[in-house]
């Protein structure tokens, strides 16, 4: 199998950070917080490795820095220290040494990102079409009515019903909006796409719909995805394989059904016992 | 000559109103700005003694501009004599001395402009300076200047592309009438200050040097001579300038002077009509020069054949 991307001891603080930061915090110490110098230590040393095709999990509660991981590898944020390798087309990109126009030419053309909040991923301002248009036209294409085809297609491809393509996307539904983002993150047809906690706040039936669409996707375009969520129903639907994090340090990783089934840290097991 | 030696001589201004300091910090702005092509540079613009956003960024840069022996044009909408045209040229003749004025583009050599490209095509001899208002045509897509300056650094423009496909969407065509943002040298995109789409055509490989300056933005920024100037458009929805058609198809003439092909101006005539006049007031004299000139040579052709 290919290696799509390689993450190696990825660390972000906010705050001043100290000396005695990283050990007077993480799940041993109950905390994330440093009690010397008021520092957050958002993630410290994650590592991982995503393939081709893959679907890597991310869970863990509220603040265990999981989404943390997901902007910092988008460039949303920049880390405090790590490593990240993208294998791409035969060629290799250290994702933090490059510079601010190389990482936005990759966020643009050969990453897709979800948000949990379309506010973040879609501008509400302008049509549902405009903002696939948007990602077609930052990756170069110039020919309007190509740009048209393809956004009515993306859109239909994730159940948008046509005659709202020129709609703004702020009198959309919930679902619809997520839906909108997912076609906008598909527009350039990226090897590697991030879903940050996509169906939460969504009821039960349009999450169905949405995870199923997200499946589909995934079978047709064989795009590897990091999936972040706290919902396990959703870890185990779509990925082969999870890692839990907890106050920023991974605690647990390996194969999806065996963390589900036979879960070895505390942690995990009172997650698992906990779900519904 | 320094500013000392002009106040020691009696006179109140120093030539040109601007001391000889200021001038050279807005030349500075200048050659770095024609070393860049389209790209905005900040300088510090001075108060002059009219108000922001009457024309002081063109005005500081052609007082820097101009030298005894110069021709100047001053243009309002395309007209010599609006109020902001008159009081702009009394204001330079006052405080200039040795600078002649014209209202014929043919003899001047510096030409100071608000919101027109004069028809005649301008030559390597001449400079333009156009009055701007908003210099950074991003600021409809991107409120933050910090962010607009890297978008304008990684030639990101795919927002006010989108600004395009949203109004093809909704009306069927590209509908900014004005300030049509253009991309000089393959890089950097300007507005080009509030000049008609048809004038947007005249800064492409201009033989004239064309100046931009906003005084109140604190921005100049220039479009040398022979440099690319292409207007932001799809490949199969190509930039077009007005088209002055009637409902019939015709195209409209100057009712003045005739001319089909100058910019037009629209007028409500006292009985309530319309009626369409040169928006270029030299253009349309000089036309009419021309007919009357023909009109004599026709007569004179046809006395000497009746003789």
């Amino acid at each position: 199998m290919n290696k799509i991307l390689e993450v190696r001891n990825l660390s972000k603080i906010y705050g001043p950070g100290c000396p005695q930061c990283l050990e007077s915090t993480g799940p041993e110490a109950d905390t994330n917080l440093c009690p010397h110098c008021g520092s957050v230590v958002a993630i410290h040393d994650v590592s991982f490795d995503l393939f081709a095709g893959e679907v890597l999990g991310v869970m863990g509660e509220s603040g265990s820095g999981k989404s943390t991981v997901v902007k910092i590898l988008y460039f949303d944020q920049t880390p405090a220290s790590g490593e990240a390798i993208f294998y791409d087309r035969n060629r290799q990109y250290e994702l933090f040494a490059l510079n601010a126009a190389q990482q936005r030419w990759l966020r643009n053309h050969r990453f897709g990102m979800v948000y949990q909040n379309p506010h973040l991923g879609l501008n509400f301002n302008i049509t549902a079409g405009g903002n696939i248009a948007e990602r077609l036209l930052v990756s170069g294409l110039m020919d309007y009515g190509t740009i048209r085809a393809r956004a009515k297609a993306l859109l239909a491809r994730t159940e948008v019903l046509l005659s709202r393509v020129d709609d703004l996307p702020k009198h959309f539904s919930g679902g619809m909006q997520q839906r909108v983002q997912i076609a906008k993150a598909l527009a350039t047809q990226p090897p590697l796409l991030f879903l940050d906690e996509v169906t939460t706040g969504l009821d039960l039936s349009v999450q169905a719909r949405i995870l199923d669409l997200i499946l589909e996707i995934q079978q047709e375009l064989k795009t590897a995805m990091i999936v972040v969520t706290h919902d396990l129903g959703v870890i185990r639907l779509l990925t082969s394989r999870a890692i839990v994090m907890r106050y920023g340090r991974v605690i647990e990783s390996g194969l999806t059904d065996q963390i589900l089934e036979d879960p070895q840290h505390a942690y995990t097991q009172q997650l698992v016992a906990s779900a519904l | 000559m320094n500013a000392l030696s002009h106040a020691q001589s009696g006179n109140a201004y120093n030539f040109g109103f601007l001391d000889e300091y200021a001038k050279k910090e807005v030349r500075r702005a200048i050659l770095k700005a024609i070393a860049i092509p389209g790209y905005q540079v900040p300088y510090a613009s001075r108060e002059m003694p009219m108000g922001r956003g009457f024309g002081t960024g063109g005005l500081q840069l052609t007082l820097a501009l101009i030298g005894p022996g110069d021709v100047l044009k001053v243009i309002d909408q395309g007209s010599d004599d609006s109020v902001n045209a008159v009081n702009l040229r009394r204001f330079i003749e006052m405080t200039c001395p040795g600078v002649s004025t014209t209202t014929k583009t043919a003899e001047c050599s510096l030409i100071q402009s608000r919101h027109r490209i004069p028809e005649r095509p301008l030559t390597s001899k001449q400079i333009l300076v156009l009055q701007v208002p908003y210099p950074d045509p991003l600021v409809v897509v991107e409120p933050s200047e910090n962010k607009r300056k890297t978008m304008h650094g990684e030639a990101d423009y795919s927002r006010l592309l989108v600004k395009l496909y949203e109004d093809i969407v909704k009306f069927g065509e590209i509908t900014i009438s004005h300030r049509y943002p253009t991309r000089i040298n393959g890089h950097y995109v300007i507005d080009p200050s509030p000049i008609p789409r048809w004038d947007v055509p005249k800064l492409n490989n201009s033989a004239a040097l064309i100046l931009f300056g906003a005084g109140r933005e604190k921005k100049i920024y220039a479009v040398p001579p022979h440099t690319q100037a292409e207007p932001l458009a799809f490949s199969d929805v190509p930039f077009r300038v007005e088209d002055f058609r009637d409902a019939q198809g015709r195209r409209r003439a100057c009712a003045r002077c005739g001319c089909t092909d100058s910019f037009l101006d629209e007028f409500v005539t006292d009985s309530g009509g319309k009626t369409w006049q040169c928006s270029d007031s030299d253009w349309c004299e000089e036309q009419m020069l021309l007919a009357r000139h023909r009109q004599r040579e026709s007569r004179h052709e046809q006395d000497s054949r009746g003789s």
